[in-house]
C-alpha cells in the first residue's frame, strides 16, 4: 500500500500521455465489449440450448415440413421422453422492419418442453381456450407496448391473409440470455386456416431422457424414418444453432481479427510509450536502486504503472460499452439479445490486463537491468 | 584515524584493500584505481580531491557498494561487501549507506517529504513512524516548512538539503556524498557544509566527500588526494572534533 503514491505519481508525471495511452485501452475495450456483444447475440441460441434436446427436421431441407404422424413415431422410441413440434409463420406486424419471430406452436405440449420459458398457469389455460390466443415475450410486449387482452394484426408472408391474435400471456425467460422476443399462437388454428400443406410441421423437438445418450438417439430417429418419403435430419439443439448460426457467415473468426488487430496494435503503442516513460526517468530510477531498492522491486513498479493505466482504461471502455448495451439493440430487432455478460467484462478486463502486462514487461526489464553507476553518469 | 598505508586494524569502520577499478574502453585498459588502500573510523569526515578522471566518484561508487571492484575488497562494519551478491548489497545499501548527489536527483514528481520518506518504505516502520523519521530529518536540515513542496517548487541549496535530509533519514552507517556542493552557490554550499559538518559532529556520522573546492574540504577533518590510481598525501587538518 505505501508504494502506491509512487506508482500514480509516476502516471501523473505526463498527464497527456497517461490519458492518451489510457484512452487507447478505454477504445480498444469499448470495441471489444460491443464485439463480444454481438458475438453473443449470435451465439445466444448456441448457449441457451437445452442439453436433453433433439431438434428432427426435413432431411432435405429446414423448410421442407414432417408429416404430423411421425409424432407418435418418435414417442414410441425408448429414450425419448418428450415431443413438441411447431412451425414458422414469418408474418409481418404493419412494418417489415418490425422483424420478430412467430411460432404456430403445439398447446399442448410447448409449454412442458422449453420450460425457461416461464408463463404463468392462468394466461396458459387461456391461450388453450381461445382458438386465436397468443403468447408473447416479455421483450416484445414491451418493445409494442402490447398488453394481455389486445388484438394485433400479424399479415402472413407464407400464409396468406391478415391474422389476428389476442394476447393472452406474456412469457419471459428463466436466464437473462432466454430470448423474449417471440410470438406463439396454436399450430391447430394455423392448421386449420392454411390453405395447403394441412397436417405437416415444420419441425419436431424431443427430449431425450439421458444427454449423454444423443448421439445414439440421433442415429435410431433418422434410422427409424430412413427409405420414406420424409427422411429426417436430427441433431442436438445446440449443433443445430451452431450450424445456423454459421449460416451467417464466420462471425466469429471476424471479431477475433478484428479485436486480435485491435490489441496487437493496443501492445505495441503502450509498450513504446513505457519504454519512453522509463527512458525518460533513468536518473530517478538508479536514484532508486542506489537507495536500496531491488531490481525487481523496479521491475514490479514499471509493470504496476502499466497495469493501471490498462485498468483503468479498459474499465472505461467496458462501463461505456456496458451503457451503449443498455440502451438495447440498435438495429430494431435483429439482434434479440444485445447484452454485454459480467463474463465478457471479466474477460475484456483480463485482456487488458494481459496487454498491460505484455507491454511493461520489455520496459520494465531494462528498467530492472539498468546498471545504477551507468545511469548516475549518464547526464 | 584515517590511513592509506594499508596498516589499519580490524577496528576501522570502513577498509578498503588493494582496491582496483580496470576499464575496458575498445581494446585498451584504463586503470582507474590500482592497489588502493584505506581505513576510516567512525566519525570521520574525509573529503576526497583529484583533477577530473581521476577516479574520484568510481571510489565512491565502490565504497558505497553501487559497484565492484576489479581487485582487491571493501570492508565496511565488518561485513565484506565486495563479496555479497547483487541483491544483497542492495538490501545493505539500503541500510548503511547514505548518498549525496551533485545533481541532488529528487523525483520531481514526489514531494520533499516523499523524497526523503523514499529509503523508509523499505523498512518495517509504521506510516506513523515514518512520518516521525521525516519530520525530524527535514528538521534537521531546517525544511520543515517545505514539506510539501515539489522540488521545482525549492531553491538548489533546499534541493541539496532534501537530498541530505534523504540520505540520513534512515540512520546510515556512512555518508558518500559526490560533489554535494558542486552546482550551489557559496552561501548554499556553506549551509549545505554546515550540515555535514553538524551531522558528523553533533551525530556521529561518517562522511566520504568528493569536492573540487578547497573551501569545502577545509571542513573536512582529512584531505586525501587521487593520484595514479592511489591515495596520497594525507593531510591532517588538525582540527579538533
Ligand atoms: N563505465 C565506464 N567505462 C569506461 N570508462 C569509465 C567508466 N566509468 C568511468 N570511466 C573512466 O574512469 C575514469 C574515472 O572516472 P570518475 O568518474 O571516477 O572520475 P572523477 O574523478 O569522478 O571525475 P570528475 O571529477 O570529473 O567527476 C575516467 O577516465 C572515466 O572516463
Ligand atoms: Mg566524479
Amino acid at each position: 500500500m505505501k508504494y502506491v503514491p509512487l506508482v500514480l505519481s509516476n502516471l501523473f508525471r505526463k498527464k497527456t500521455r497517461t490519458a492518451l495511452t489510457s484512452g487507447s485501452f478505454a477504445v480498444a475495450l469499448f470495441l471489444f465489449g460491443i464485439l463480444a456483444v454481438v458475438d453473443g447475440a449470435f451465439q445466444q441460441g448456441v448457449d441457451v440450448a437445452g442439453v436433453d434436446r433433439l431438434v428432427v427436421l426435413n432431411r432435405v431441407s429446414i423448410i421442407q415440413p414432417l408429416p404430423l404422424a411421425y409424432r407418435d413415431r418418435l414417442l414410441r422410441i425408448p429414450g425419448v421422453t418428450h415431443v413438441t413440434f411447431a412451425n414458422w409463420f414469418g408474418g409481418v406486424y404493419q412494418d417489415e422492419r418490425n422483424f420478430f419471430p412467430q411460432f404456430a406452436v403445439d398447446r399442448e405440449t410447448y409449454r412442458q418442453m422449453f420450460t425457461e420459458f416461464i408463463v404463468p398457469d392462468d394466461q396458459w389455460q387461456g391461450f388453450q381456450t381461445d382458438k386465436e390466443g397468443a403468447i408473447v415475450g416479455e421483450a416484445l410486449a414491451e418493445r409494442f407496448k402490447w398488453k394481455i387482452g389486445d388484438r394485433i394484426p400479424i399479415k402472413g408472408t407464407i400464409f396468406a391473409g391478415t391474422w389476428e391474435f389476442n394476447i393472452r400471456g406474456i412469457y419471459r425467460g428463466r436466464r437473462v440470455q432466454d430470448d423474449t422476443t417471440q410470438l406463439w399462437f396454436r399450430w391447430d388454428y394455423l392448421d386449420e386456416r392454411k390453405a395447403f400443406g394441412k397436417g405437416w410441421v415444420g419441425w419436431y423437438t424431443a427430449r431425450i431422457a439421458n444427454p449423454d445418450d444423443a448421439v445414439r438417439l440421433v442415429k435410431v430417429i433418422d434410422e427409424q424414418f430412413a427409405n420414406s418419403p420424409a427422411e429426417t435430419k436430427t441433431d442436438t439443439e445446440k449443433a443445430f444453432a451452431a450450424s445456423f448460426v454459421k449460416q451467417m457467415g464466420n462471425i466469429q473468426l471476424l471479431i477475433m481479427s478484428v479485436g486480435s488487430v485491435v490489441f496487437f496494435t493496443l501492445l505495441l503503442v503502450t509498450g513504446n510509450t513505457m519504454a519512453i516513460a522509463v527512458r525518460e526517468r533513468t536518473r530517478e530510477l538508479a536514484v532508486l536502486k542506489a537507495v536500496g531498492f531491488s531490481d525487481r522491486f523496479v521491475l514490479m513498479l514499471v509493470i504496476a504503472e502499466t497495469m493501471v493505466v490498462a485498468v483503468v482504461g479498459g474499465g472505461v471502455g467496458l462501463g461505456l460499452a456496458k451503457l451503449f448495451t443498455l440502451r438495447g439493440d440498435p438495429t430494431g430487432g435483429l439482434l434479440p439479445f444485445f447484452y454485454l455478460a459480467s463474463d465478457d467484462i471479466a474477460l475484456g478486463l483480463g485482456l487488458a490486463l494481459a496487454v498491460g502486462l505484455a507491454a511493461g514487461v520489455l520496459p520494465a526489464l531494462s528498467a530492472s537491468r539498468l546498471r545504477v553507476v551507468d545511469a548516475l553518469r549518464r547526464v | 584515524m584515517v590511513k592509506v598505508d594499508g596498516r589499519g586494524d580490524e577496528s576501522a569502520l570502513i577498509r578498503a584493500r588493494g582496491l582496483g577499478k580496470t576499464y575496458r574502453r575498445g581494446g585498451e585498459e584504463i586503470h582507474v584505481l590500482q592497489g588502493l588502500n584505506l581505513d576510516v573510523d567512525a566519525g570521520e569526515f574525509i573529503a576526497f580531491m583529484g583533477p577530473s578522471g581521476s577516479g574520484k566518484t568510481t571510489l565512491l561508487n565502490l565504497l558505497g557498494g553501487l559497484d565492484v571492484p576489479s581487485a582487491g575488497s571493501v570492508t565496511v562494519a565488518g561485513d565484506e561487501i565486495t563479496r555479497m551478491s547483487a541483491r544483497k548489497l542492495t538490501s545493505w545499501r539500503s541500510r548503511h549507506v547514505g548518498f549525496v548527489f551533485q545533481m541532488y536527483n529528487l523525483i520531481p514528481v514526489l514531494t520533499a517529504f516523499q523524497n526523503v520518506e523514499l529509503p523508509l518504505l523499505l523498512t518495517s516502520l509504521s506510516k506513523a513512524q515514518r512520518r516521525q523519521h521525516v519530520e525530524t530529518a527535514l528538521d534537521v536540515v531546517g525544511l520543515s516548512d517545505r514539506m510539501h513542496h515539489y522540488p521545482r517548487q525549492l531553491s538548489g541549496g533546499q534541493e541539496q538539503r532534501v537530498g541530505i535530509a534523504r540520505a540520513i533519514v534512515a540512520d546510515p552507517t556512512f555518508l558518500l556524498c559526490d560533489e554535494p556542493t558542486g552546482d550551489l552557490d557559496r552561501k548554499s554550499a556553506d549551509e549545505a557544509l554546515d550540515l555535514i559538518d553538524r551531522l558528523v559532529r553533533e551525530f556521529g556520522k561518517t562522511a566520504l566527500m568528493v569536492t573540487h573546492d578547497p573551501l569545502a574540504a577545509e571542513r573536512a577533518h582529512v584531505v586525501l588526494h587521487l593520484q595514479k590510481g592511489v591515495l596520497v598525501d594525507t593531510v591532517t587538518m588538525g582540527r579538533a572534533r
